[in-house]
Formats: C-alpha cells, structure tokens, sequence
C-alpha cells in the first residue's frame, strides 16, 4: 500500500495509509508514545463541501478497514455489506465513510508486525499496550486529517461499539450522532476468561517463540486457530450452533478416534484454519488486553454516566441482539441507563434473533430498519439530503 | 390520515411547544409523531414491545426499549417538562411509585386512566354479578393487562396523597370531544368514561388554572 496522506477523493472508494506528522506523535494510556502512526484506511463515497456527511465505522476485534470492499488477503467481500454500499442504511452516495484498521492491528496500521524504530525490526512484544482510548485517539488525530470537524455518525460494532462509546466520552463535542452494536461498556469477566484461554493458546504455541515469530520465520498457527475456535463460539448462540450443526456427523458413522466426527468440529476447525492466513498472533494478544482493559466507567469516577456528561448534544443509538451472551442485552442497558442518566438523548432496541453476537454481520430486517430510521432523522437534523 | 384520537388532541392542548416530553409506554410513537409535528417538542419513548420500538425508530423518534415499571429509576429528575402515561397506570405493577416517579423525571405528568367507578362498570357489575365487560374495559378478566383499575374518586385520593396538585382534568367518553370536569364531583365519577390529568407537584409555585380552549396559541 501507498503513500503519505490522501489520495484524491474523485472516486467512491477509496484506501490508503496515513501518517501522523513527526511532530504529532500518539500518546499512549501506558504512558508510551508510538511513533511512527500509521493507519490504514478505506474511504467509500464523497465528503460534501461542508464536511457534514462523514461517518466513521469502527471494527470489531478481526475486523478491518475493508468494512464493504473485497478483503485482499480473503477475497471475500467486505465485513458489514448488509449495511454499507448503494441502497443500504450506510449509503456511499449519501455519506462519506470511513474505516480504519485498529492501531495494534495486522492490516496495514501500527501495530506488533510493525517495524519497532529503535532495532528496524518487527516490535514483537516490544509493541506498547495499547486501550481502547489509544485506538480512538488515533482514529480522532485520522478524522482530522480529512479536515473533518465533526463526525456525522460514529458507528461501531463490538469492540467497535466500545470505541463509539469512548469517542463520546473523550470526542463528544466531535460528534453529531453515535451507533453502538452489540457491545459493553466494559469487559466482564467472562469476557476475559474467554480472551485468556485464546491467549494462553497463542502462547502455548512453541511457534510463538516469545512473540518474536516473525524474525524466526516461522508463526504459531495453531495457537491462533484454537483462540480462534473458542472465540468463535461465544459470537454464536447456542440455538444456532443447534439449528446449524445439532449433532451431524461428517460422514456415516463414527471414527472412533479423534477425527473431527461432528460437522461444529469441523467447521470449528476450518474457522480456525482460515483465520490464520488473515490475522497475526501479536496483533491478536494485543487487542483482546486492550478489550479486557476497557471499562468506562472506572475511568469515570466507577459513574459510566459520568463518561457522557459532555455528550448531550450527541443523538446517541444504542443496539442488542436478544440472543448475543458474550455483550448480552444487560449490557447495552446499562449503557442506555447511564446516557438516560446523563440526559443524552438514547435510543435503545433490543433486535430478536436466535443469531447470537454474529448477528451484527447476518440479514436481520429489524437491524436494517432500526438503522435506517435513526440515521435517517439524524441526517435530517443534519440538513444531510 | 385516520381522525385523530380524542385524548391525542386534548395532550396536544396541553403541552408547551418546545418542551420536552417523555412518553411512557408509546407504543408505535403515533403521539410522538404527532407532539413533535405539532408542538415541536423534543420527545423521548419507552416502549417494552419490539414491535413499537422498530415502528418509532422508522418513525425517527428517540425511543428506549424498557419497562415503565423498572425503568423510570433510571432517568434523572427533572430531565423533562412533560411525562405523558396514556391508559397504561392501571397497567403497572406499582402505580404509587410510577406517578413518584413520573412526577420526579419531568415537572408535569399526564395521565390518563379508564375510570371504574362509571355507571356502565357499576351497573355491569351489579345487575351481572360479573367482572365488568364495557368499550373502554373489553377485556375479560383473565386475560386483561389491568390490574391496578381505580375510579376517579381513588385517582384524587391518591393524588393528595402524594401531594400532587391536579392542575387539569378533562373527560373522554366514546371518542367525544374532552370535556373539562372536576374529578372530584361524584356526578363526574358517575359518568365519566376516561379521564385525562395535567398533574404537577405542591410545593412549586402555584400555576394559574389551565382554561379551556387553545393554551398555546400559534
């Protein structure tokens, strides 16, 4: 990928890689400074002349920039096109948007792959810890880049809902309207323990080599497909796995051996499998940390109202999926209650679906046309046409 | 359009353009809609039904999917001017502690509630020697979501209890035009089939009587 900041904007769709100036270097909440930034970005539609129609979506943990474009590494389109491209609630023709990959991440920003400027190779471990304040802070210094005043819209899902809600504590006054998916605001510790076991599998791995695989050639695959796997399945219901897989085996019979026997064995195994030629260990250490350390409120005096008290311009869309168990409804609640408490003006649904937290990336109407009618009015109040 | 709701329009009369208004239980927002098209206010729903809360978001309106009878803890006091509950305080499991509550969040409430003491529920019970089945309580007692139903008389009764000052109160019978009453009249609790509150709390300085006819004139 290319060069110093942007491209023209003649074009939808657009990607690229931004650099923060030298003077302008990331202050971490470590207390560390990352410098060089880099972030890798895709831009799909026109920023109109008043920069007015700006929408940034945040990805969640294995996400990336490629939110509605064919993925380089995967081939696959993009991660959200039920809700991003012509005709949908996020409309390139109507909206300029932007999606970042993640500071921490593997796909083209600063992140543990990245070279380290002291030694000139990969940081490995060397990599600061990151939060998810330092990712929002770094998508804030992108935004500006574009000369973006204020955001339209902040759209996340997950992780990326945790950093919509960061960006209207720190942001608020950046901010015209806020989408938060299917997330928390702060890691349980079921949530954790699920982040340890993938953790401990990466670094069980004898290919991690103590992060520093890469100078090695070599990667701890497995270790990363297993976090995959178990992660996997707390992003499905139990309904759904059910309905899927029940108890089918692969072929008549048992093996009676270790063979993946039942069909959730083997597509656990292909998800594992197929996530390792998109995603590296590192990166993956780094950000489920950044997700466990996240809780909004303790930063906020143990109030999360508190983190909203500057935010109450900010028309604020809040959204569960009644069968997700790893950010359950109870959580978006929560957060619903601390807005309602902080006089922000919420909107709060909880979609029914037996999909489990997968749901933020499936066909489910009820998500289509809450999106819809909420950005549909914000857009309004905007004087967006 | 469908004719509009004798209640919508008597709500309508009632509320201060501009204001902001908190509808608990507003199904699928039509008096949302309709408050903020016409009065400009700055509306807020609850709504426990996702069918509402999809039908308000398509509507554009700012809704929160919950439960009036736990989630109005959770608001601030005084974050509105008006909180509106239509037909729905004889729904919850704690009426007292909802119009607490009401009266907590915004500075006036709203209530409206099918009055059980008019003669239509009184001669049904007497002369049936049944659970009364009339327009405005269709329901059979078995299935009906009232559980808490009072009459006009108990409605007052409760209000000075809690200090509240009842600074309007209008009559609704089968689609009629309001009709301004005095609640406490037993001639009122005898005929009236629906009555409609503007109520706000004793204490604050004394608001001048709501007249009739058009408060807030263009």
């Amino acid at each position: 990928m290319s060069d110093v900041g942007h491209a023209p904007l003649a074009t939808p769709t657009q990607g690229g890689i931004w650099r923060s100036p030298a003077d302008r270097p990331l202050r971490l909440d470590s207390g560390a400074i990352l410098a060089p930034l880099e972030m890798a970005y895709n831009t799909y539609g026109t920023l109109n002349a008043d920069k007015s129609n700006a929408v940034l979506i945040c990805h969640a943990l294995t996400g990336d920039q490629y939110v509605a474009s064919t993925h380089p590494v995967t081939g696959k389109p993009g991660w959200w096109t039920t809700v991003v491209g012509p005709g949908l609630p996020l409309d390139p023709a109507r909206y300029f948007i932007i999606c970042a990959n993640v500071i921490g991440g593997c796909m083209g920003s600063t992140g543990p792959a990245s070279p380290d400027p002291t030694t000139g190779k990969p940081y490995g471990l060397a990599f600061p810890m990151i939060t998810i304040a330092d990712m929002v802070r770094a998508q804030a210094m992108l935004v500006e880049s574009f000369g973006i005043e204020t955001l339209f819209s902040v759209v996340g899902t997950s992780m990326g809902g945790m950093q919509v809600l960061q960006w209207a504590a720190d942001y608020p006054e950046r901010l015209f309207s806020a989408i938060c998916v299917a997330a928390a605001a702060r890691h349980s510790a079921q949530n954790i323990a699920f982040h340890e076991v993938g953790r401990q599998a990466i670094m069980a791995d004898p290919d991690w080599r103590g992060g520093a695989y890469e100078l090695e050639g070599v990667r701890p695959e497995k270790g990363l497909a297993v976090a995959r796997m178990a992660a996997h399945i707390t992003y499905l219901s139990e309904t759904a796995l059910q309905r899927k897989f029940g108890r089918e085996l692969q072929r008549d019979g048992l093996s009676w051996g270790f063979d993946a026997d039942f069909q959730v064995e083997s597509y656990l195994r292909h998800q594992g499998s197929s996530f390792v030629d998109r995603f590296d260990a590192n990166s993956y250490l780094y950000i489920t940390r950044a997700l466990d350390y996240f809780d909004l409120a303790a930063s906020h005096g143990g109030v999360l109202a508190n983190a909203f008290l500057q935010a109450r311009k900010v028309r604020f869309c809040v959204l569960s999926f009644s069968s997700d168990w790893l950010y359950a409804t109870a959580e978006s609640r929560d957060i619903v209650r601390a807005l309602n408490a902080a006089g922000c003006r919420a909107s709060f649904a909880e979609i029914t679906t037996d999909k489990g937290h997968d749901a933020i990336f499936l066909e489910e109407p009820a998500l289509d046309s809450a999106l819809r009618g909420f950005l549909a009015s914000a857009a309004e109040k905007r004087g967006l046409a | 359009m469908r004719t509009q709701r004798e209640d919508f329009k008597e709500i309508l009369r009632l509320v201060r353009p501009g204001a902001r208004v908190l509808d608990v239980g507003c199904g699928e927002g039509e008096l949302l809609e309709l408050l903020t098209r016409e009065k400009n206010v700055d509306g807020q729903g609850l709504e426990i039904s996702s069918e509402g809360v999809s039908a308000c978001l398509a509507r554009g309106l700012a809704v929160v999917q919950g439960d009036g009878d736990r989630d109005l803890d959770h608001f601030p006091t005084q974050a509105f001017d008006y909180a509106i509950l239509s037909k729905t305080l004889q729904q919850m499991r704690e009426p007292r502690h909802v119009l607490n509550e009401l009266l907590r969040i915004a500075d006036r409430a709203v209530v409206s509630l099918p009055n059980f003491g008019q003669w239509r529920v009184r001669w049904s019970l007497m002369v049936r020697g049944r659970m009364p089945e009339t327009k405005a309580l269709p329901e059979p007692w078995w299935s009906t979501p009232n559980i808490h139903l009072c009459t006009l008389h108990d409605f007052t009764a409760l209000c000075d209890d809690l200090d509240l000052r009842i600074e309007a109160c209008a009559a609704l019978n089968n689609g009629k035009p309001a009709r301004p009453i005095d609640p406490t009249r037993a001639i009122e609790n005898w005929r009236s089939e629906t009555a409609l509150f503007l109520l706000s709390r004793k204490g604050q300085a004394e608001p001048a009587a709501v007249p009739p006819g058009e408060l807030f004139p263009k």
